[in-house]
């Protein structure tokens, strides 16, 4: 089998097992992460077990991705180089933070929500795309500005 | 604090989140890349308008969509999916969305790519907006529910 098939086909199990263990769950559903992120109500703590659940096993794996060059397929590891914490970090992530509460959606959930068929998924994600859309402008822009 | 113990459900959100741990840990040792969503999908922008990347790097990401979108279709064929519960108008969800898609590039991740890859690989930036996410979520919530609500 050709190698960009395999990569091809590698990332849409990944995508596949994603969406499975986000179903299983119950974190494509937003009434329940809105109850983990409503500290004063009725708190549903399940979504910090999924963390748990996914960071003890993705921490393994990220662990033997970082003393290798290649991935097993044969590509380059492509490991975020980043260390400075700086203001962008902090306020991109803040925000996300506010849009996350306001629905109980992040981009995860958004495509499993889409793939059910349900609009108001549809909508979320639209707005999410013209969000990231607007971020790849403001930057062109501002590269055009430093040329 | 008050812990609703009828909806909390351990084992689903363990094995579930052990789910997620598999796909991201496939993704980076096969593929080489970081289970980030809104990275993965941010990127198809870039390749999109900008044509940044080579087509090589657009398949995997639309693959990977793919099988994230289509992933509750392939569950409905197996058993029913869990109940979906949204209580929010449109103009709240294009207004969320909007923030979470603007918001989660400039802080260059989400749940997943700061919350799950990041912790995983012990990055301090991520920690740290992880933190950030968490902390303006849990306010967020507070804000709508218990004081405008």
């Amino acid at each position: 089998m050709p190698r960009q098939l395999l990569v091809s086909l590698a990332a849409m199990t990944s995508g596949f097992v994603f969406g499975f263990g986000l179903i299983l769950a119950g974190m494509a559903n937003p009434g329940k992460v809105l109850a983990f992120l409503d500290l004063a109500g009725p708190w549903d703590p399940s979504l910090a077990l999924v963390m748990g659940g996914a960071i003890g096993i993705a921490v393994v794996a990220f662990s033997i991705a970082k003393v290798r060059n290649l991935s097993f397929l044969g590509l380059p590891i492509d490991l975020p180089k980043a260390t400075v914490l700086d203001k962008r970090l902090l306020s991109g992530s803040l925000a996300f933070g506010v849009g996350w509460g306001l629905t109980g959606i992040c981009p995860g959930p958004s495509l499993v929500l889409l793939g059910t068929g349900n609009f108001n998924g549809l909508v979320f994600f639209i707005a999410m795309l013209a969000g990231m859309g607007l971020y790849e402008v403001i930057g062109t822009v501002k590269a055009k500005e430093n040329d | 604090m008050l812990v609703d113990w009828n909806n909390f459900t351990p084992w689903t959100a363990l094995s579930g989140g052990a789910l997620i741990g598999i796909a991201a840990s496939l993704l980076i040792l096969l593929n080489g890349r970081v289970a980030g969503i809104c990275g993965i999908i941010g990127g198809l922008w870039q390749v999109a308008f900008l044509s940044r990347f080579h087509s090589n790097d657009i398949n995997w990401r639309m693959a990977f969509v793919a099988g994230l979108t289509l992933s509750p279709v392939i569950w409905g064929l197996f058993a029913p999916l869990p109940p979906i519960q949204i209580s929010s108008n449109y103009g709240l969800l294009a207004l969320a969305g909007f923030i979470v898609g603007l918001g989660s590039r400039y802080g260059s991740g989400c749940t997943s790519g700061h919350g799950v890859c990041g912790i995983s690989r012990l990055s301090i930036r991520s920690i740290v907006a992880t933190l950030a996410f968490m902390s303006s979520g849990f306010l967020t919530v507070f804000v709508t529910r218990h004081l405008l609500g």
